[in-house]
């Protein structure tokens, strides 16, 4: 199967444009990436530890308010804490917008696609109440500097970043035999640990029992994010002794780097190397991908020590990445009538937020229209509609992130959101809608389905002919 | 193994309650519903401060831990020991009648960390603690998961809100009334033949458009009756904005009480939905009336959607944790330990305050600052299954809430 433009920007991109043509080949695509990140320079997202508000201060602007009770500066404090909560507030917005818009305007569609799978799998919500703002800084700091290198680095980044080690209760883990374990009566907190080894590395079919997690927790302990002083490793919360993980056994010493080893190994398993290749092939192909796929990318794995541009290398390569994907066909339950058979195409789904970016895209929304909307604009027309299609913004059911399979997001509820979406707001945000009849084209490019053409042309309304085309499965599909 | 599994079996539980509305397949065809009892769950999220709701104003230390909460003008005796916030007095006829009920002195097992994300997940999962399996499912999916012939409309999941007690490898049917679809004619024509050939989108739109047009319908009868039919025209009504409801009220939780009680007339049994705005840090009397309001206009909405099916139904609305019994210095509470419970519905023995209540001296309290838990909440939960459904106790004990000891019958239905 050859290298196709076309599905080359859907299935590995943002979607079709018309302001960039899709990418000439597979080397094209490659050397994008290798080169300069120019949406994150023109959306920028401070990175955490720049990031503003930082913890620091709300935790201050928090304890000023709560002494200032009953004094004279009370009213003075409160106004100073409201006006951090909502400067946090705005900032998350901030982020919403970037992300969203730099997959429109990008000519390198698969960093953006890249960025999203990686940070789904190392997801984090915001566990501490002032920390809602702080996602998108978390994935623009251990995330995206990593997706062109070796995962072993984004591994070490994100598994010890303090917005990881708040979301899994690393903070509040420690030794029960450690001088700070001791003196508070307390031990080990498994969550980071576990899944480390069943969602980050190995995969939860992977070769480790409870004894690994057990000890792997030991190890751990020590990591710490203290919300005033930031990242630390205290040894004084490390469980005393050398720790043995899948018959490793790590230095006894309570360090930074007995932690950086275990990891490093855990990066460099072959469980961990078919778990990434299955999960990229599951992400970008199918939901049942080719056994020889997911082989040649855990093998391009092994080979060059976890370098993440080897594995997309061997994505493109194969021939599978290119093939039509026969729509499965759900019949749960015998109906009369034919069965429909499988049709020819992607099989995958695109989440909503990649749908909603995708569609923006196509319609070439200008990204300054988006970057300009205030918070209510933002709720009515982007985030809100997100949540009706069932994906809040950063904000995932778990620390497995969000579902891959199609039926997780074609339910009743996110289609009526994805049609009363596709419907509506593309004529709220712009002040011309296309011609559904080039936008079809535009959307879906030369091998739009023929039903597809056919509503375009046959649409009562231009804003009802471009919310089919966008409702349509080859649009939602990818 | 926690999400696979689940997931898997939860997409197919989406699939099965998108073959019902399929132009080939009657409802009828797949009327199974287990049961002609009802019971809906209200999540109250942010903590609803229980002993101002229903304030124990016979206990001596009540008045002195609440220097400007505790105000006697307003409130409504109950039983002369407990009195209803004013802001619930539009359900005070429903105590009269033995509709409305509550609990005081309950919790989750969750305790000290109170942190609202935690204490809801652990409410909602129905389990111990969160650290222990992992379990993501929740405690309503798992009591379907015991019963055969479950189909998806049997239980749904109502609102934005991600409901985890609903999730799980039982079907279950989820959807926002905030989905709106406003479709010409030919527009619908159009999407049928764009989705023609791909079975799933096909499926799950017909579905949205069918939950859309009989809230268009039920729209439409109820203009009706104040002569105002014929002004809607199904199919172009915003699933979001069907009639206020009786009285005339409105918001976002008179809808969603609307469609639970629209779903459980019909093929639904089980409905789920969550209430925010309880978090009273500061201000409460303010804001704590209106949460209370907010909870009373969606009992009343159900009771008057219901109709003649609120006799069979029991409705339990449940928050993650109680607040401190001491009133903190922005006249608001924090978070807490032990809180109460609201019970309501036709099939309650309601009129009472259940609870072994613990008093309020500083030795009762717990850590020195919450209401003390007397009994676990989820042993009401349990019960109400049990009676509603007639579950063994091995399945709440085992299944539903595993390690938990039901203990006594409260005797909370007729």
């Amino acid at each position: 199967m050859p290298f196709d433009p076309t599905l080359a920007a859907i299935r590995f991109g943002t979607g079709l444009s018309p302001r960039h043509a899709p990418p000439r080949d597979a080397g094209a695509m490659l050397a994008a990436l290798v080169g300069p990140d120019g949406a994150a320079q023109a959306h920028p997202i401070a990175p955490f530890s720049t990031a503003a508000p930082s913890l620091r201060a709300f935790r201050s602007l928090s304890r000023a308010r709560r002494a200032a009770l009953g004094t004279p500066q009370e009213a003075a404090a409160e106004a100073a804490f409201q006006e951090i909560r909502l400067r946090a507030r705005d900032q998350r917005t901030v982020h919403f917008h970037a992300t969203l818009a730099r997959g429109i305007m990008t000519p390198d569609g698969f960093r953006e696609r890249l960025a999203l799978f990686w940070a789904d799998h190392f997801t984090v919500r915001a566990r501490n109440a002032f920390g809602g703002h702080l996602v998108a800084p978390y994935v623009e700091e251990a995330i995206r500097p990593h997706l062109t290198g070796r995962f072993a680095d984004m591994l070490r980044a994100a598994a010890t970043h303090p917005m990881m080690l708040d979301y899994l209760d690393q903070s509040r883990s420690m030794g029960p035999n450690s001088p700070a374990g001791q003196r508070q009566g307390r031990g080990l907190n498994e969550n980071l640990a576990r899944e480390l080894l069943e969602l980050h590395t190995l995969g939860v079919d992977g070769p480790y029992g409870q004894g690994d997690v057990r000890q792997l927790a030991a190890l751990l302990t020590g990591l710490v994010h203290d919300p005033d002083a930031g990242f630390d490793y205290r040894p004084r919360m490390a469980e005393p002794g050398a720790e043995t993980v899948l018959g490793t056994t790590y230095s006894a010493r309570a360090e930074l780097a007995t932690v950086h080893a275990a990891l490093d190994d855990l990066a460099a398993h072959p469980a961990t190397a078919a778990h990434l290749a299955r999960k990229i092939a599951v992400h970008f192909v199918s939901d049942d991908p080719d056994p020889g796929l997911v082989a040649a990318l855990r093998d391009r794995y092994l080979a060059t020590g976890g370098d993440l541009m080897a594995v997309y290398a061997a994505l493109f390569d194969h021939p599978a990445a290119w093939a039509p994907v026969p729509v499965p066909v759900p019949v749960p339950v015998p109906v009369p009538g034919p069965v429909p058979g499988p049709v020819p195409g992607s099989a995958k789904v695109k989440p909503p937020f990649a749908y909603v970016q995708s569609a923006l895209r196509a319609l070439d929304v200008p990204v300054a229209r988006i970057v300009a909307l205030d918070l209510a604009a933002s709720r009515r027309w982007l985030m809100g509609p997100l949540t009706v299609m069932g994906q809040s913004w950063e904000e995932p059911p778990g620390p497995d992130g969000w579902p891959e399979e199609a039926e997780a997001w074609v339910t009743p509820q996110g289609m009526a959101g994805r049609i009363g979406w596709a419907m509506d707001v593309p004529g709220a945000l712009l002040e011309t809608l296309p011609d559904p009849r080039d936008f079809v084209r535009t959307a879906l490019g030369e091998a739009a389905p023929e039903a597809v053409r056919f509503a375009a042309r046959a649409a009562e309304s231009v804003a009802e002919g471009i919310g089919v085309i966008l409702s349509s499965p080859a649009f939602n599909r990818r | 193994m926690r999400n696979t599994l689940n997931r898997r079996g939860f997409l197919t539980g989406v699939l099965g309650c998108s073959v019902a509305a399929s132009p080939f397949v009657t409802p009828i065809a797949l009327a199974s519903a287990p049961w002609d009892n009802r019971l809906v769950v209200i999540i109250l999220r942010g903590a609803m401060d229980g002993l101002d709701a229903v304030q124990p104003y016979g206990d001596p230390a009540y008045a002195a831990l609440r220097p400007t909460l505790a105000r006697p003008e307003g409130m409504a005796d109950l039983d002369g020991f407990y009195g209803l916030h004013p802001a619930l007095a539009p359900v005070l006829p429903l105590w009269q009648k033995g509709e409305l009920g509550f609990v005081q002195a309950v919790s989750t097992p969750y305790r000290d960390r109170r942190s609202h994300f935690d204490g809801q997940d652990i409410l909602e999962a129905g389990t111990p603690g969160l650290d222990a399996g992992g379990a993501r499912d929740g405690w309503l999916n798992r009591m379907l998961q015991a019963v055969p012939g479950v189909v998806a409309e049997t239980a749904y999941a109502i609102g934005r809100e991600q409901m985890l007690i609903l999730t799980g490898a039982a079907p279950a049917a989820r959807w926002s009334p905030d989905a709106r679809l406003r479709l010409s004619p030919q527009a619908r024509l159009l999407l049928e033949r764009v989705h023609a050939d791909d079975p799933l989108f096909h499926a799950a739109s017909d579905q949205a458009l069918a939950i859309v047009d009989g809230l268009a319908a039920e729209a439409v009868q109820d203009r009706a009756g104040q002569d105002r039919a014929g002004q809607v025209m199904a199919g172009q009504v915003m699933a979001g904005q069907v009639m206020a409801g009786a009285g005339g009220l409105r918001g976002d939780h008179v809808r969603l009480a609307q469609f639970a009680a629209g779903r459980l007339r019909g093929e639904t049994r089980i409905a789920s939905f969550s209430i925010g705005g309880w978090d009273t840090h500061g201000n409460q009397a303010n804001f704590l009336g209106r949460a209370l309001g907010r909870l009373s206009d969606t009992i009343i909405t159900l009771r008057e959607g219901l109709a003649q099916d609120w006799d069979r139904t029991a409705v339990i609305c449940l928050t993650e944790f109680g607040r401190t019994a001491r009133e903190n210095g922005t006249r608001g509470t924090d978070h807490g330990t032990g809180g109460a419970v609201l019970l309501a519905g036709g099939a309650l023995r309601g009129g009472r305050v259940l609870g072994d209540w613990p008093g309020l001296d500083e030795s009762d309290l717990y850590a020195g600052r919450d209401l003390m838990p007397t009994r676990d909440v989820r042993a009401h939960a349990g019960w109400l299954m049990r009676g509603l459904f007639g579950f063994d106790r091995a399945v709440i004990e085992g299944a539903v809430f595993p390690g938990l000891d039901l203990g006594a019958d409260p005797g909370l239905l007729l």
